[in-house]
């Protein structure tokens, strides 16, 4: 039989504010542990939340770039469960009336194709602590150690509908919601340390029905390579589970990005009545028209919109056009090289190729790129001036990699700039004829061909700065 | 009178008129203790020599010619539910015994400010749970009129401070009745002031819905000075209402004409004691000859508030209460293979049986397959509750009936039965219910010479109505200046 | 009897409580007893009343994002049953 996979994601995303989301303790990543903790986010006796307003408006605003409603009256309720990392022994979350519901957000698939993902809710909720093993593995340490630096840092769930339905839809998923986010600068993003992380929730039903089979889950997924491995895993091990005749448990498996597989977390069943309950120690949120509609015009320009506009105005073919705008910083830089007057398809090429190569290389983010949108900008246009070739602007992008000087400068002071004066080219075609008779006979017998090996000594002895039309024009002038 | 008799007025008086200095009254609240403490235990901490060394500095500022405030230099005690920085904070829980908070409460850095003398920490039902303060995991505190009776509670032992002369004030906190039921078995004034007047930020937490704290104190006229001091807006308690504090010592006038006074008749049915009947009654006519207007009227729900009440503080206080588990503070069981053993041994080796009673009774209610048919339904029926009181309010100015059904019973009469012990609070925790503020004025006594008091009910944010009614109603009898026989007193 | 059992041993799960087999008995009567006491409130009306959950009407109350001053470590850890290198410290996690 043929199965259809049916994917949802819970996408946790940590709010850049200043502060946690109920006490003024810093959210610094990295911080001596157990040193932004306060009596409030240690759940002492007797402590009362209060609610950090920026959270607010970053879920309000994060709601509305994912095209969601917002709630005009929400509140805060308690979900009960025993963790250590958890130090009331309940997370202080959204259950009933999140702050926002129903939206979407469109992806391309890379056969072009274009699909909706709905987004049920967005809710707003704290952040749990760490626990730091001493053994290999949650399982074989002795002890656990618990640094609630983390405990209270804002958060927000992106709750999507199980509207994916391959590995490829859901990374592609929520590659777009990062992008999002990180347009309207409500969160770092940055995945390696935690702040965007997604809950898998995967099941299988036969193609063509439209009746959901039995899902697992599994938690605190954090990167795009992991989304789609561990889903291809979980799919394929369902296929066979089903195959074989077998039911699927409804559970939650733990991703082992070792090892490459998915495991049972065996847990018990009834730790999972959350018991929501209103938190009475927090009042209920209201928002008007006028403050909803303040906050949508505060929103910068999305990534589809910016798409279609460097589609528009630029000519960029719709893939350049996604790959430039998928993150803010990208279409930013590519607008900062653009202002230059550098030539808009020549840009594009460049971040996506040679840029975005290097960046890559050394991990680096396109906002600590050493080479900055005004350089490359430059340096384009020297490519456009005819100044250096295409193929010597790559060594003058590696100088310039390296040093912090202009282009200019460095295409000036290692002499890499194009000969174009005839005379000099003419004296080392005249050298190279010279020395290559053969070619020249053959040329001359008819195999117009052999004119390459010509031009290829002539570049070599010009050390590639020989403008190669020229070079061309006039080796064929002279073979007559 | 002995000065550790006096209301905090009249010392105030006498020591800005250098009559007395703040050490000699330390001292005579300090051999007060000594002599009569042996049988009321109304402490479960106290803070003897930090006591002296605040009454010095008073009198040190005094000789200097300075001002006081009202509080300077008077010595009072703080409910152990209430966070002091530096000393211990127990909720006279085992779980709690070692617990010392890093921080103060809002009420205690807003008394600190005015410079009285702490006295320690005061006795009271386990995590503020029980009538009676027979749930202290520690002592049982007798109730200075009779020290084979129970001083209420869950303030008991703030209260029973208050009456024998061991502190002149005292902090408590009512969820459901546990200032006023207190003060009213130990013939003391009592007031919960609206839901939000005062701030919970360092209150340990029981059902944070009903929870507040308030002032007890031997008359009227001090209960409107504290409610000065510890009332108004927190930023570290989003639930405290952001208005203008009155000054509540301007509604102390005796002039009670014209106002309308409602009776709920459904306060006066099955159960009362014909003595705080009989008492209560006598009261109600007393306000009518000063002039007050009688009418009857009716809180059709209140048959329901128990119930409600008994849903919904469990459930608040199983997640309040779900964070002794061992893990960052307070005690941890010895030998546990792995976490989950070693929160639940804790648990059930250090907490109260009426606190896991409740903790049951709590998860049970917001359990799934449980959750619509009780917590859901409790808050429903509150909102009844609440309206009853809304309507009532659109006829009459205050509300008055008794505070408790009974006057104080003997010490283990009634602690085998929980549900007796529930139904006890019928005539209190409506007003949590709604959020409204109440204050419980002595009355009378019972033929066993036990104190009974008259609860007088407001609109929110109206304490200086009752106010007026309570010091108009004191005025016009003495009970204010009866004091418990006890010791060579 | 309404409480079963079953339920007894689900509340003390979630209660993080161990009951006693000496006191199961009693522990299920007296919840027993109050619950069935609770009916009472079967008898109203609620179908069009919506819950009452904030009793003041109160909204919106937020802080601004201005950081505030943290704990000293050592203050934070100072009520640890158990602690090593700034760490409070627990033993093993079997359970999800």
């Amino acid at each position: 039989m043929s199965y259809e996979a049916v994917i949802g994601l819970e996408i946790h995303s940590e709010l850049k504010t200043n502060t946690k989301i109920f006490c003024g303790c810093a959210t610094t990543f990295g911080a001596e542990h157990n040193t932004h903790v306060c009596p409030v986010c240690l759940g002492l006796p007797g402590v009362l939340p209060t609610l950090n307003k920026r959270v607010l408006e970053f879920a309000i605003k994060a709601g509305l770039a994912l095209n969601c409603e917002i709630n005009k009256f929400s509140k805060f309720d308690r979900k009960n469960y025993y963790y250590p990392d958890l130090p009331k022994n309940w997370q202080t979350s959204q259950y009933d009336l999140p702050i926002c519901e129903n939206g979407y957000v469109d992806i391309t698939k890379s056969n072009g194709e274009t699909k909706r993902i709905r987004i049920t809710r967005i809710h707003m909720e704290e952040d749990a602590g760490k626990l730091v093993h001493s053994g290999n593995t949650i399982k074989d340490s002795d002890t656990s150690n618990v640094d609630y630096n983390r405990t209270g840092v804002p958060l927000i769930e992106i709750v999507s509908e199980p509207d994916m339905s391959s590995p490829e839809e859901a990374r592609l998923y929520m590659e777009k919601v990062k992008s999002i986010l990180q347009y309207i600068d409500v969160s770092n993003c940055k995945m390696e340390e935690g702040n965007l992380r997604a809950d898998l929730n995967v099941s299988l039903r036969p193609a063509g029905s439209d009746v959901l089979g039995t899902r697992t889950e599994m938690k605190n997924i954090n990167s795009f390579k992991a989304v789609e491995e561990a889903l291809t895993y979980e799919i394929e091990r369902q296929e066979e589970v089903l195959e074989d005749g077998g039911h699927i448990i409804q559970e939650t498996r733990t991703w082992d990005p070792d090892r490459g597989i998915t495991l049972s977390m065996r847990s018990k069943e009834n730790a999972h009545d959350y018991r929501y309950m209103p938190e009475p120690d927090l009042v209920p949120i209201i928002t008007t028209d006028e403050e909803i509609e303040a906050f949508r015009k505060s929103l910068p320009e999305l990534p589809d919109a910016r798409k279609a506009r460097l589609e528009e105005q630029f000519g960029l073919s719709a893939y350049d056009a996604g790959i430039i705008t998928s993150s803010r910083e990208m279409a930013e830089y590519f607008d900062a090289v653009i202002e230059t007057g550098a030539d808009a398809k020549l840009a594009a090429n460049w971040i996506m190729g040679d840029l975005s190569k290097n960046l890559n290389a050394e991990s680096l983010e396109i906002s600590d790129s050493p080479v900055d949108a005004k350089r490359l900008g430059e340096m384009i246009g020297l490519i456009s001036k005819g100044t250096i070739s295409s193929k010597i602007a790559k060594k003058v992008f590696e100088e310039m990699w390296k040093s912090p000087d202009s282009p200019e400068k460095i295409v000036k002071d290692k002499g890499l700039v194009q000969i174009t004066d005839t005379k000099a080219i003419e004296e080392i075609v005249d050298k190279v004829i010279e020395a290559n008779q053969k070619a020249v006979e053959d040329y001359k017998s008819g195999n117009k061909k052999a004119i390459g090996a010509l031009v290829g000594q002539v570049m070599k002895q010009s050390k590639g700065k020989a403008n190669p039309q020229t070079v061309n024009q006039i080796l064929a002038q002279k073979l007559g | 009178m002995k000065l550790f008799e006096q209301p905090a007025h009249v010392l105030h008086d006498m020591l800005v008129n250098k009559e007395i200095t703040s050490l000699e009254l330390t001292e005579a609240v300090l051999a007060r203790i000594d002599e009569v403490e042996g049988d009321v235990k109304a402490y479960l901490t106290i803070t003897r020599d930090e006591a002296i060394a605040q009454a010095k500095a008073v009198d040190e500022k005094i000789a200097k010619g300075e001002t006081i405030s009202f509080l300077e230099g008077i010595p009072g005690a703080i409910k152990d539910n209430i966070c002091t920085k530096g000393v211990k904070t127990t909720c006279a829980s085992k779980i709690l015994q070692n617990f010392v908070a890093p921080y103060d409460a809002t009420v205690m850095t807003k008394l600190k400010a005015q410079n009285p003398v702490i006295i320690g920490k005061a006795n009271m039902d386990e995590f503020a749970m029980g009538g009676s303060t027979e749930n202290s995991a520690f002592q049982k505190t007798g109730n200075p009129w009779n020290t084979e009776c129970v001083p209420g509670g869950s303030s008991g032992g703030s209260a029973a401070a208050v009456a024998a002369g061991t502190a002149v004030w005292a902090l408590g906190s009512d969820t459901g009745g546990s200032i006023r039921q207190p003060a009213s078995f130990c013939g003391v004034v009592g007031m919960k002031p609206t839901y939000g007047r005062v701030s919970r930020y360092g209150l340990v937490a029981y059902a944070s819905s009903l929870d507040q704290i308030g002032p007890i104190t031997k008359d009227v006229t001090d209960c409107a000075h504290i409610l000065n001091i510890i009332s108004g807006r927190d930023e570290m308690d989003s639930t405290s209402v952001n208005e203008e504090v009155p000054d509540f010592t301007k509604a102390l006038v005796e002039d009670v004409k014209g106002l309308k006074v409602g009776i709920p008749k459904e306060y006066f049915v099955k159960g009362m004691d014909p003595d705080v009947e009989k008492t209560v009654r006598e009261a109600i006519d007393k306000l009518k000859e000063l002039g007050a207007e009688i009418l009857e009227i009716s809180l059709p729900n209140t048959d329901y508030a128990i119930s409600t009440y008994y849903l919904i503080s469990p459930a608040e206080a199983a997640t309040n209460l779900a964070r002794y588990d061992g893990v960052s503070y307070g005690e941890r069981a010895e030998d546990a293979a792995d976490l989950v053993e070693m929160m639940t041994k804790t648990r059930t080796q250090y907490l109260g049986e009426e606190v896991k009673r409740r903790i049951m009774i709590g998860n049970y209610a917001l359990s799934a397959g449980y959750y619509d048919a009780y917590y859901l339904k409790a808050l429903k029926v509150r909102r009844l509750i609440k309206e009853d009181f809304d309507k009532a309010f659109e006829q009459v100015d205050v509300i008055v009936c008794p505070t408790a059904p009974t006057p104080a019973y003997k010490i283990g009469e009634k602690i085998s039965n929980p549900l007796e012990m529930y139904l006890q609070d019928a005539c209190t925790v409506p007003l949590n219910l709604a959020g409204l503020p109440g204050i419980s004025v002595p009355c009378g006594y019972s033929s066993d010479n036990m104190p009974i008091g008259l609860q007088i009910i407001g609109k929110a944010l109206d304490e200086e109505t009752i106010l007026r009614v309570a010091y108009t109603y004191e005025q016009s009898q003495s009970f204010h200046n009866d004091r418990a026989q006890l010791g060579g007193n | 009897m309404k409480v079963t059992k079953k339920d007894m041993e689900n509340v003390a799960v979630l209660s993080r409580l161990d009951i006693p087999a000496d006191k199961e008995a009693q522990y299920t009567q007296q919840l027993n007893d109050v619950l069935e006491y609770f009916d009472n409130l079967s008898a109203v009306n609620t179908d069009d009343i919506k819950p009452l959950a904030h009793v003041l009407p109160i909204s919106n109350v937020f802080r601004e994002d201005v950081v505030k001053e943290s704990l000293d470590r050592d203050l934070a850890l100072s009520n640890a049953p158990l602690k090593e290198d700034g760490y409070f410290k627990v033993p093993k996690v079997l359970e999800d």
